[in-house]
């Protein structure tokens, strides 16, 4: 135990460099993968047919392939079709876009929760479609997403484990590091899950926060225990 | 003579083979209140969503004033600006206060200030009587002040004509007055307004003219003296004679 502690220690800062490698690709992910998905969600519910189509073939084609498939392609695909760029930028791409296709589905069940009938409320005092949208129903949808929601950076944060395989130093590269370095890869990976842990265990608070402080008064979205 | 605001002419509304409606016509005159009875499935919600262009009507002619709002081109955000809606389920913005969801129309379509727009909520606010609930989110208001808040914000828009679909059907017995009452109100400041409702005690002291309409037509139409008192029609004696017994049980237990 005292072992392990000592590594911990040892490799502690080179940890938090990871650590911060990996909460940027989490954040450059998500974000991407919120605007993007948030397109596609609303395409996907009002947008005309071609449109509609287009986004469910993202949807479908992106949720149906691994994301190391998608990270490698991008990576060493793009190359031969005179697209070069860098591990980050392959990642970033990578994790956004692949976001994107689950966030624009847990957008869409948000945004037809909220239902036409406030889209006719919207359309009866004169505004237009695209207005409704933007002041009417996005603001109660995004709302009502965030405790499905709450899954996608959680989930994503750990995801972008993988990128390691094209050797962006986040922290599970540090933890091969460090496994390499000691001898010891069981008390490294332990070491990283710590902090994986830690992390996700911060960002659920923080996802709490959020949905305590954009809850609409007098309207409860946990249903009261019965 | 009176300056009709809503003219329908010979107006038909089909789902496939479904006639809602047909070869309806109807005339509304500036200040008048015309209220819509009938049974439940004859079209009244429908005639009114066609109205106000949330459904498209498949034969006929609707205008507004002088302009033909069915006609082809024609901007219907605009047309829907000049014609206030109230729904049986109130239909507010959730996510705003009473406030916010008068002022929305008038910051968002009429472009108005902010400033303007708040004084001009304010006083609609007042008109409904809840100018002490401005900053309330709608699932802190009743049902009675929730739909007083939609009148709110259906008339902040300055009307041409307010159209009420059921308005009190979805409330509590105890709170339908105050909902009758602001109706009651606005009818006397001369509103021009075309109101489906059951509540026959509301339909014989305000209406101008009732329309009873059965089975997609219009059976008779009249004074509230003449349907409830000298109907010609079998059909509107009955039904009266129904929701009267039915309604009016309701009214003395008030």
């Amino acid at each position: 135990m005292t072992g392990w502690l000592e590594l911990f220690q040892r490799y502690l800062p080179e940890f938090i460099k990871g650590a911060g490698v990996t909460l940027e690709l989490t954040a450059v992910g998500l974000s991407i993968g919120f605007f993007l998905g948030l397109a596609l969600a609303v395409a996907r519910v009002y947008a005309p047919r071609w449109l509609k189509a287009l986004a469910i073939g993202y949807i479908e084609l992106f949720r149906g392939t691994p994301l190391l498939v998608q990270l490698f392609l991008i990576y060493y695909g793009l190359p031969s079709m005179g697209v070069t760029l860098s591990q980050t930028l392959s990642a970033f791409l990578a994790l956004g876009l692949n976001s994107a296709a689950y966030q624009a589905e847990y957008l869409r069940g948000a945004i037809q929760a909220i239902g036409t009938s406030q889209m006719t409320a919207g359309r009866a005092i004169g505004l237009s479609r695209w207005k409704t949208i933007w002041y009417i129903i996005l603001p109660q949808a995004l709302r009502l997403v965030i405790p499905a929601w709450s899954n996608e950076p959680i989930s994503l944060l750990k995801t972008t484990a993988i990128v390691f395989l094209i050797a962006v130093q986040d922290l599970m590269a540090k933890a091969k590091r460090a496994a390499a370095d000691t001898y010891d890869p069981v008390g490294s990976y332990l070491a990283v899950a710590v902090v994986y842990l830690v992390m996700v265990f911060i960002m659920n608070w923080g996802l709490k926060y959020l949905e305590k402080k954009t809850r609409i008064p007098g309207f409860e979205m946990e249903s009261k225990k019965v | 003579m009176a300056k009709p605001i809503l003219t329908i002419k010979k107006l038909t509304k089909k789902y496939g083979a479904n006639v809602i409606f047909h070869d309806i016509d109807l005339v509304v005159n500036e200040g008048d209140t015309i209220v819509i009875i009938g049974p439940s499935g004859t079209g009244k919600s429908t005639l009114l969503r066609c109205i106000n262009l949330l459904t498209c009507a498949d034969e006929g002619q609707i205008w507004l004033d002088d302009l033909e709002i069915t006609a082809k081109g024609c901007d219907e955000d605009r047309v829907r600006q000049h014609i206030g809606m109230v729904f049986q389920n109130f239909l507010l913005f959730n996510h705003l206060t009473a406030l916010d969801n008068v002022m929305l129309g008038l910051t968002r379509v009429k472009h108005m200030k902010p400033d303007e727009a708040r004084q001009k909520a304010l006083r609609e606010l007042e008109r409904v009587g809840l100018s002490d609930r401005a900053d309330h989110y709608p699932g802190q208001l009743s049902g009675g002040q929730q739909q007083r808040v939609a009148i709110a914000r259906a008339l902040a828009m300055d009307p041409r004509i307010m159209l009420f679909d059921e308005p009190t059907s979805a409330l509590d017995p105890e709170l339908i007055g105050e909902v009758l009452e602001v109706m009651r109100k606005l009818a006397l400041e001369g509103m021009t307004m075309l109101v489906v409702t059951h509540e026959m005690g509301f339909a014989r002291e305000v209406a101008d003219r009732i329309v009873f309409l059965e089975k997609g037509s219009v059976v008779e139409e009249g004074s509230p003296d003449d349907l409830f008192y000298h109907p010609k029609n079998e059909r509107t004696r009955e039904f009266l004679w129904k929701i009267t017994e039915l309604y009016g049980k309701k009214e003395k237990e008030n």
